[in-house]
C-alpha cells in the first residue's frame, strides 16, 4: 500500500473527493452527450441536404470543429467570451457549449455518413415494396443507419468522458484536478502517491468507459 | 469548369473559416483596451458581500486542499485574512500557473493570490500590490563539500531540473558549470541523493524544502542566488481602489507581523525555522 501511495486514497475524505470529480466529469459528459446526439442527428440529417448554402454553413462549422483543439475552445467560451462580449459564463456551462459545439460536429458527420451509406437500391426496393416514406425511413433505412452509427459514436463518447480531464484549466474540480491536488498535498510525506492516485483515477475511467464500449458490443451483435 | 468552380468554392470556405478562426482567436489574446473595465472596485466588492480569490490549490504548502477538502497554506491564510479585513466573505478560486494572468484580465477573480512571482512581463497585464515574500535560487550540497559560493564549485556536477529558473540562470551567467539536467524533480533528488560530490541548484524554496526533509546530511550553502524575485498579491490592471486598499492593509498585516505568524503556522514543517527571514518579507517594514 505504502510502496503504491495508496495510503494517501484512504486519508480524510480523499477517496470521496475523488468520486466527487468522477461526478463531475460524468454530470458534465453526460449532459453533453445526450446534447449532441440530438443535436447531432439534426444537423447530420441538415448536412445530407443538397442546398449550396446548408453545404457551405455545416463545411465551415465541420472544419471549425476539426481544427480547432478543445483546450483552445474552451478558453474562447470562458475567458474568450467574458472578454469580447461582457459575457460571465460559468466553468461548468462554458464545457457543456464547447463539448456540445464539438459534440454535434461530429456526430453530425457520423450520422451524415450513415444515411449516405445505404445503398440507393434500399430506398427503391422498400417503394417497390408499397412501404411509404415515413415507413421506409423507420423500417430500412434507420435501424440499418443506427447500426452503422454506434461504433463510432460509442469512440465519440468516450473521447469526451477522457477529455473532461482538461476541464481543470478553467477552474472545474473535475477527478484530474482533485487527484493533483492529493498528490501535491502528501509530496513530500507520501511521493509515491502520484502512482496510487492516477492509477485509481485510471480505473475509475475505464469503469466508466468500459461498461459504454461493452453496450456498444452487445447492440452491434444483438443487430446484426 | 465546374471542377474548379468546386475547388475555388472550397478554398474560400477554408479562408472564411480560418478568418473566423483568426477573429476569435485575436478577440481574446489581449490588447483590446476598447471594451469597459473587466474588474469591481472596492465598493462593488463590498456591495456584493463576496471577494473571489484565485488561489492554487496543488501548491503545497502555499495553497493547497487538504484531504478533508479544505483550502490550506500560506496564501490562503492571506486570502482569508483579507475578506475578513473587509468584512465579506472569501470564494476561492483553483487557477493554473499559466491561466493566473487570464483570470484577472477578465475579472473573475478580484485578486490573485497564488504565488505569483512580479516580473516586468506581467507587471505590464496586471498590478502588483506590496511583496509579501522573497524568492530567489538556492543551491544545496552535501555536508563534507558544503558550497556557499559559485566559485567553489569548480569541476563537480551540478544538477538542475530541466525547464526551471536555475538551469536558465546558470546556462546564461556561468557557461563553465558542468551542468546535469533532470526532467523530473524525483529523478534530480535521486541523482543528487546518489552523488556525494554533486551539488543540486533550484528555486530556494526547493532546496530549503529538501535540506529540511532530508536531514543534516545536507546544507543550503547559498540561500540566494541570482536575482531575488518577490511574490505579491495582484489585482486587474488599473481596478486602483481594491489595489490602494490591499496595500494599506498589508502595511499594517506587516506591522502585525502578520506574514511571520504565516510562516510559522503553514510554512515552518516544510522549511524549518532557520529561513523565516530569508523567505518572509512583512509589507512596509523595511
Amino acid at each position: 500500500m505504502e510502496a503504491l501511495g495508496l495510503d494517501v486514497l484512504f486519508m480524510g475524505s480523499n477517496a470521496a473527493r475523488l468520486l466527487q470529480g468522477l461526478w463531475v466529469a460524468v454530470q458534465i459528459s453526460a449532459i453533453s452527450v445526450v446534447l449532441s446526439i440530438i443535436l447531432g442527428m439534426l444537423f447530420g440529417i441538415f448536412m445530407t441536404w443538397k442546398n449550396p448554402v446548408a453545404k457551405v454553413i455545416s463545411r465551415l462549422y465541420l472544419e471549425i470543429v476539426r481544427i480547432m483543439p478543445q483546450l483552445v475552445l474552451l478558453y474562447i467560451v470562458f475567458f474568450g467570451a467574458t472578454r469580447v462580449m461582457g459575457l460571465n459564463i460559468s466553468a461548468e456551462l462554458s464545457s457543456i457549449i464547447v463539448f456540445v459545439f464539438w459534440g454535434t460536429g461530429e456526430m453530425g458527420d457520423l450520422v451524415r455518413g450513415a444515411l449516405t451509406s445505404i445503398p440507393k437500391q434500399q430506398y427503391e426496393s422498400a417503394a417497390a415494396l408499397g412501404l411509404n416514406k415515413a415507413q421506409i425511413y423507420r423500417q430500412v433505412i434507420i435501424p440499418q443507419a443506427i447500426r452503422r452509427l454506434i461504433p463510432s459514436s460509442i469512440n465519440l463518447i468516450t473521447r469526451m468522458i477522457k477529455t473532461t480531464s482538461l476541464l481543470l484549466m478553467i477552474g472545474v474540480i473535475e477527478m484530474m484536478k482533485v487527484g493533483q491536488q492529493i498528490i501535491e498535498a502528501n509530496r513530500m510525506t507520501s511521493p509515491n502517491a502520484v502512482f496510487g492516485i492516477y492509477g485509481t483515477i485510471m480505473l475509475l475511467y475505464f469503469v466508466i468507459c468500459w461498461p459504454i464500449s461493452m453496450l456498444a458490443n452487445h447492440l452491434e451483435k444483438k443487430w446484426n | 469548369m465546374t471542377q474548379t468552380k468546386r475547388t475555388w468554392k472550397l478554398v474560400a470556405v477554408l479562408v472564411a473559416a480560418l478568418a473566423l478562426a483568426g477573429a476569435l482567436l485575436t478577440g481574446c489574446s489581449g490588447n483590446n483596451n476598447s471594451s469597459s473595465a473587466n474588474y469591481r472596485t472596492l465598493d462593488q466588492i463590498k456591495d456584493s458581500g463576496k471577494i473571489t480569490i484565485g488561489v492554487f490549490s496543488d501548491k503545497s504548502p502555499f495553497g493547497y486542499v487538504d484531504e478533508n477538502g479544505t483550502y490550506q497554506g500560506y496564501d490562503i491564510e492571506l486570502a482569508n485574512r483579507l475578506g475578513q479585513d473587509l468584512g465579506v466573505d472569501v470564494e476561492l478560486v483553483s487557477t493554473e500557473a499559466a491561466n493566473r494572468v487570464e483570470y484577472l484580465q477578465t475579472g473573475k477573480v478580484d485578486v490573485i493570490l497564488a504565488n505569483f512571482t512580479v516580473t516586468p512581463e506581467r507587471a505590464e497585464a496586471v498590478d502588483f500590490a506590496e511583496p509579501y515574500m522573497n524568492v530567489a535560487l538556492g543551491v544545496v550540497s552535501h555536508k563534507d563539500k558544503v558550497v556557499t559560493d559559485l566559485d567553489q564549485i569548480g569541476d563537480r556536477t551540478v544538477i538542475v531540473i530541466s525547464g526551471t529558473t536555475a538551469e536558465t540562470y546558470l546556462t546564461e551567467h556561468n557557461k563553465d558549470l558542468k551542468l546535469e539536467k533532470y526532467d523530473t524533480y524525483a529523478a534530480a533528488k535521486t541523482a543528487f541523493e546518489n552523488n556525494p560530490d554533486a551539488v543540486w541548484a533550484n528555486d530556494n524554496t526547493e532546496v530549503i524544502a529538501f535540506a529540511n526533509q532530508a536531514g543534516p546530511e545536507y546544507v543550503v550553502g547559498i540561500e540566494q542566488l541570482g536575482d531575488t524575485d518577490t511574490i505579491a498579491p495582484a489585482v486587474s490592471k488599473g481596478n486602483e481602489s481594491l489595489l490602494n486598499w490591499i496595500n494599506e492593509d498589508l502595511k499594517s498585516l506587516g506591522a502585525e507581523n502578520f506574514f511571520h505568524a504565516d510562516y510559522e503556522k503553514t510554512l515552518l514543517d516544510t522549511y524549518g525555522a532557520a529561513y523565516e527571514d530569508t523567505l518572509v518579507v512583512e509589507p512596509g517594514q523595511n
